[in-house]
């Protein structure tokens, strides 16, 4: 049942993003990434990361995508829509990740079965995913959790910044 | 059907990541290179969890939520810039916009 899932969840996820990059309307773009991102929450569902699955929801489809497509509205892409979508060096950047995919293919073929000796030597957690995640985030991962604010109140300030006509 | 282990999780991630990869190196506009910026984190969070599954080990987790707090960070301060760029330039393809061009 697990497998079905993962191959269902895999094509949303990769259906969605080759959409994303190829779609000529921004706002189907938009579309297409939301149902690309419901395709990376289920994974992470089937991967018993519950409280990541909310995450991914809440803080990407209902903000992020949210704030793309208030974007999408207030610059007009009308005449955008009509010109060449891609770069004149399209086929240079194709080779190039060609090349990359090429790579990491042959080191995930050549390594698979190195994932092996690296089995899970813990027992199954006793406490549910959300209480370890705060645990671990409010002891031992506390300074990074405070630099996160920091840098999230840095976002806020400077995209007022940017986006105001005159301060 | 075989089970799925770690290695499909990574080759799922590889293939979200060139197709990023793939949207940032030649698309236009700058509302679509932003959304495939959000592929590539969304294919390094893919990968953290699996290998936090599979080390049975939760700081992949914590890593995936640093990862989408950039991605907050990023895609805000990216679309503030895009709509100054907007209003000053008229444009969102980014080869138009050339000014330290020479």
């Amino acid at each position: 049942m697990d497998t079905a899932f993962f191959y269902f969840f895999a094509v949303l996820v990769l259906g969605g993003a080759i959409l994303t990059i190829t779609r000529r309307s921004a706002i189907h773009s938009a579309i297409c990434l939301i149902v690309s991102l419901i395709g990376v929450a289920g994974l992470y569902l089937l991967q018993k990361a519950e409280f990541l699955f909310a995450v991914q929801i809440i803080l990407y489809i209902g903000g992020i995508m949210v704030l793309f497509l208030f974007v999408i509205m207030l610059v007009n892409l009308d005449e955008q829509a009509k010109e060449r979508q891609f770069n004149g060096q399209w086929w240079i950047a194709l080779i190039c990740v060609a090349a990359v995919g090429f790579q990491v293919a042959y080191f995930l073929r050549k390594g698979a079965g190195a994932f092996q000796f690296a089995n899970p030597s813990g027992a199954e957690p006793t406490a549910g995913n959300v209480e370890q995640i705060a645990d671990r985030l409010f002891s031992e991962y506390l300074l990074p959790f405070e630099i996160a604010s920091l840098l999230l109140l840095v976002a806020v300030v400077g995209s007022v910044v940017m986006a105001k006509k005159r301060i | 059907m075989a089970p799925v282990t770690t290695v499909h999780y990574l080759v799922l991630s590889a293939a979200l990541l060139l197709i990023g990869t793939v949207g940032v190196l030649t698309r236009r506009n700058i509302v679509i290179i932003l959304m495939s910026i959000e592929l590539i984190l969304n294919a390094v969070n893919i990968n953290l969890i699996a290998f936090s599954q599979h080390l049975k080990n939760m700081d992949g987790q914590i890593f995936a939520i640093f990862v989408i707090t950039d991605a907050v960070a990023e895609a805000a301060v990216g679309l503030g810039i895009l709509i100054a760029l907007f209003r000053n330039k008229e444009t969102v393809l980014a080869d138009e916009i050339d000014l330290l061009k020479w």
